[in-house]
């Protein structure tokens, strides 16, 4: 009889304790979605916050914000053509420089390198991820600008700036700072990253693919060119777009050398500014409400800019991923 | 010259340039961490640690920046990593191939690679602009903003590499799901996730823009979070801007300051992911 008293009165306690640990359980499982739901709910609100602020701005001037070259605070025209051209131009120098360098490095440290070089050299190019950006400014205007200035930029202008239909673009008076600099600058800066997601895509390829070419005959910068890189194609592409997304929006290491001047120069070696830049500098200066609700207009530009580049960018890398798993 | 000859010069230069760019890349570190020292070192010395920002002409050092930059990275991680470890839990645990889950993993995807800029510009419109001035609080909840992608991406992936077999065994044992995730999953994948809350401190710990129009900054020593306060990367910015030659030596001492430091974490972090990897 107390056997049976004790199973019931356990079985009484197993129950409750079940029927708790399904409440907790359930408390759990919506407090997580809560929070992930928080991710979505943050980008949403980014949004709608930019556009709020962009109102004043894109109801003054409509459509024609992104395309007038003017930025007079004074009697309060603004138009984000300069900026826009300035973020594009220092992004397109940054993957100029970027792309191929990081492609050499990835190839370095994937077919090259000896195992006791690999991890070294592998962690000095990810620390220079971890370099906060400001320090590339700081730098880029103290040390890499003057030293520029000197000696790179005159030689460009005497060489590349003499020549005809692509010569104006590299002419004009050697600044040191200016649009070129900075696109300098941001190439070095995407370096760690583009570097990254092209050594990890590069060690996705199949040994056996690669060892087939090399049995063939092929050199290990033909088995490079044209067994690893078609393989890794669409994730190659992912990693720059990447690299890209990081090169438009980047703020500070662009703002010390780029020569903050809205106006858009004949030549790259001018100064010029970027939409990031422009925000920086001026918001908390701004005064009036259509000068702060145009720079967030420009905010809003970048936004858009930005989405794109890194939805596409993180497009590419799945469909990487589900062929490297599949 | 034949073809074979041809291929091999090829593809001895195409490595060579390969080679280049790798001495290249790592130039840069070395070339960016030895100015640092280079002009750091000379100013930096006890002011910097015991006196507040000056006027320019008067010496000073950093220590009201040093403990603003403190304070709202302290303040940031705290607020962030809660949220992004529960989001990171749902995504890994909870979300398996349902289109909510696909899509913030995407959403996140974007977040963590968002310009910082924008950032600052949101928290400005939901909370200085509601509230009247700028902020400490401001600028903890925008690096809390950029702290979050990162710490659910970390705890997504760590998660998914507990084996399945480790969450089957608790399950059998008559662990409710919740107890295997949080006494069971959290433990195999701790190191990786504490790598992870690492480097969103490091991360931050360097960001800029999104304090511009948040926390501002403060000539002062001041512990009013409802006030604006200094911080060190907008301390260098703005001291290196200026014409004033010892406000750029402050500058060129906080820069050395603030990437010894992230370079620390940034190490400690791998250590610890490399201690967790060896021990699974």
């Amino acid at each position: 009889m107390t056997d049976t008293a004790l199973q019931a009165g356990s079985r009484a306690s197993g129950g409750s304790q079940a029927k708790r640990q399904i409440v907790m359980d359930r408390a759990f499982q919506s407090a997580t979605a809560f929070f992930a739901f928080l991710v979505l709910v943050i980008l949403g609100g980014v949004f709608v916050s930019l556009v709020m602020g962009a109102l004043p701005a894109l109801s003054t001037f409509g459509f024609s914000f992104a395309y007038m070259q003017v930025w007079n605070p004074v009697t309060e025209k603004f138009g984000a053509l300069a900026p826009i051209y300035g973020t594009v131009m220092t992004a397109l120098i940054a993957m100029a420089v970027g792309i191929p360098i990081s492609f050499g490095i990835a190839v370095f440290l994937t077919e090259l390198a000896p195992p006791w070089l690999k991890g070294p050299v592998s962690t000095g190019i990810e620390l220079l991820a971890g370099i906060p950006s400001i320090i590339y400014g700081i730098w880029g205007l103290f040390v890499f600008a003057p030293i520029f200035q000197q000696t790179l930029q005159p030689f460009l202008i005497d060489t590349v700036g003499q020549l005809p239909l692509i010569g104006h673009i590299f002419a004009g008076p050697p600044y040191g700072i200016g649009i070129f600099t900075a696109g300098l600058i941001l190439g070095i800066m995407v370096l760690p990253f583009i570097t990254a997601i092209m050594r990890d895509v590069f060690e996705t390829v199949p040994p056996m693919v690669k060892e087939s070419a090399y049995g063939l005959g092929a050199t290990t910068w033909e088995v490079v060119w044209k067994v690893v890189l078609p393989y890794t194609r669409v994730g190659v592409i992912g990693g720059i777009m990447l690299g890209l997304g990081r090169a438009l929006g980047e703020t500070m290491a662009v703002t010390f050398v780029i020569g903050n001047a809205h106006r858009i120069g004949k030549t790259l070696m001018a100064p010029g500014t970027t939409i990031s830049a422009a925000i920086a500098n001026e918001f908390n200066e701004a005064v009036g409400e259509l000068y702060i609700s145009s720079l967030i207009a420009l905010g809003l530009i970048l936004f858009f800019i930005t989405f794109a580049v890194l939805a596409i960018a993180k497009i590419m890398l799945m469909r990487m991923q589900k062929r490297a798993g599949g | 010259m034949n073809l074979y000859a041809r291929r091999r010069l090829t593809s001895r230069i195409a490595l060579g340039f390969s080679m280049a760019a790798a001495a290249f890349g790592l130039f840069w570190l070395v070339a960016i961490l030895w100015t640092l020292f280079y002009n750091g070192l000379t100013a930096l010395g006890a002011d910097i640690f015991t006196l507040s920002t000056p006027p320019p002409g008067i010496a000073g050092g950093l220590l009201n920046a040093i403990y603003g930059s403190f304070i709202m990275t302290l303040l940031a991680t705290l607020i962030g990593t809660p949220i992004g470890i529960m989001a990171g839990t749902y995504l890994a645990e909870y979300s398996r191939g349902n289109v909510l889950g696909q899509t913030i993993r995407f959403i996140n995807d974007i977040l963590l690679s968002a310009p910082s800029i924008i950032i600052g510009l949101f928290i400005y419109g939901v909370m200085v602009v509601p509230m009247g001035h700028f902020s400490a609080w401001a600028g903890a909840v925008a690096l809390s903003v950029i702290v979050i992608p990162v710490v659910v991406r970390t705890t997504e992936d760590m998660l998914n590499l507990v084996p399945a077999s480790l969450r089957e065994a608790a399950a059998a044992l008559g662990a409710p799901r919740w107890k295997v995730i949080v006494l069971i999953a959290y433990r195999a994948a701790r190191s990786g996730m504490i790598t992870g809350v690492l480097l969103a401190v490091a991360r931050i710990s360097g960001e800029t823009a999104p304090l511009l129009f948040t926390s501002l900054s403060n000539q002062f020593w001041s512990t009013d979070m409802n006030a604006p306060m200094a911080n060190l990367p907008v301390v260098i910015f703005r001291f290196a801007l200026s014409p004033y030659q010892d406000w750029q030596d402050l500058a060129w001492a906080g820069a050395l300051l603030i990437t010894v430091t992230i370079l620390i974490i940034n190490i400690t972090a791998r250590m610890l992911a490399g201690l967790g990897s060896k021990g699974r």
